[in-house]
């Protein structure tokens, strides 16, 4: 009895501590949770991209389901997703806007002619002040925002056709009335 | 003497880590509070350095806004929430005592607890079996 329990008291102890490791290995640390998630999208009313005259703002596609996509020039992954982006603009399920953070917009326009422009519109927002209110730790990050205003989905990291398909168009209304 | 010297000096080369050195109040109750909110919050890009000590563009940006929050008349409160609205509890360097946190700022109390559990019933078992029949100690280095 003293001696079983002397053996079996470490063991109880190592298979706990196995199971905790074990779960900490699967748990990526570079993915946190969303603050905004369930929350009304932050309202911005930034310049236009290509027209400083013109403003972009949250408000231009209330009332429908919206994605909004945070890119810069600087951001080698938002070059990645890129042609995926495209693609799903040419699907013209659901309206995309782009929001250009902490860059310049000579470069972000280059960018937007030579590898096609997904977005419906590009608010511009060299400051970063938007993208905090959006809580944007990097880029890029992708927000699905449904008709009532709340923000549904938030992936960070490169958009891919299956993250698309898994994530969000499960959540996009049926019949695909984007626009 | 001279190891002392080499550790005050260490410790300074600590403090003077920190990236924002800039002055950014006149007032130096102001400056010391801004500085104490910039290292309490955390930098989400390099995780495990304050925006105080980061020079990623993101803790610039975080920086400026706790400035600008602060020329506003924000209270600390009121600048912590304004954070954690945005980006979560993970922001603060410090995480709030709140019931979901219990466990996380107990746990040191509760570790020690049980080492001392531990260690009173080892103790107590060793002396019960020496005054019984000290040869029943089969792992103490005490008996000749």
């Amino acid at each position: 009895m003293k001696l079983s329990l002397r053996f079996l008291v470490p063991a109880i102890l190592f298979a706990a501590l196995a199971a905790v490791l074990a779960i900490g290995l699967r748990h990526d640390p570079n993915r946190l949770p969303s603050a905004l998630i369930g929350k009304p999208a932050p309202s911005f009313s930034l310049e236009s991209l290509g027209d400083p005259a013109w403003k972009v703002g949250s408000s231009d596609l209330a009332g429908q389901t919206w994605v909004l996509n945070v890119w810069g020039t600087w951001c080698p992954p938002c070059r990645e997703e890129h042609p995926t982006l495209v693609a799903i603009a040419s699907e013209n399920r659901v309206p995309m806007m782009g929001l250009n953070w902490r860059d310049d917009r000579t470069l972000a326009m280059r960018w937007l002619a030579q590898l096609g422009n997904p977005y419906v519109s590009v608010a511009y927002d060299p400051e970063g002040r938007t993208a905090i209110d959006w809580g944007v730790t990097g880029a890029p990050e992708t927000f699905l925002i449904d008709a009532n205003g709340i923000v549904v989905r938030k992936y960070v990291g490169p958009m891919t056709m299956d993250i698309w398909q898994k994530e969000f168009v499960p959540l996009l209304p049926a019949g695909g009335a984007g626009r | 003497m001279r190891k002392l010297a080499l550790a005050a000096l260490l410790l300074l080369a600590i403090t003077a880590g920190a990236v924002d050195t800039g002055q950014r109040f006149d007032d130096p109750a102001e400056q010391a509070r801004y500085e104490r909110l910039i290292r309490d919050l955390r930098c989400l890009v390099c995780r495990s350095e304050s925006i105080a000590d980061s020079n990623a563009p993101l803790a610039a940006d975080l920086r400026r806004e706790v400035e600008s929050l602060m020329r506003d008349g924000k209270t600390d409160a009121e600048i912590h929430a304004f954070m954690t609205e945005r980006y979560g509890d993970f922001v603060l360097l410090r995480p709030p005592v709140a019931p979901r946190t219990w466990l996380l700022w107990a746990a040191p109390a509760l570790f020690l607890a049980g080492g001392l559990i531990v260690v009173i019933v080892v103790v107590r078992r060793r002396a019960l079996a020496a005054r019984s029949d000290p040869a029943s100690l089969d792992d103490g280095p005490d008996v000749p």
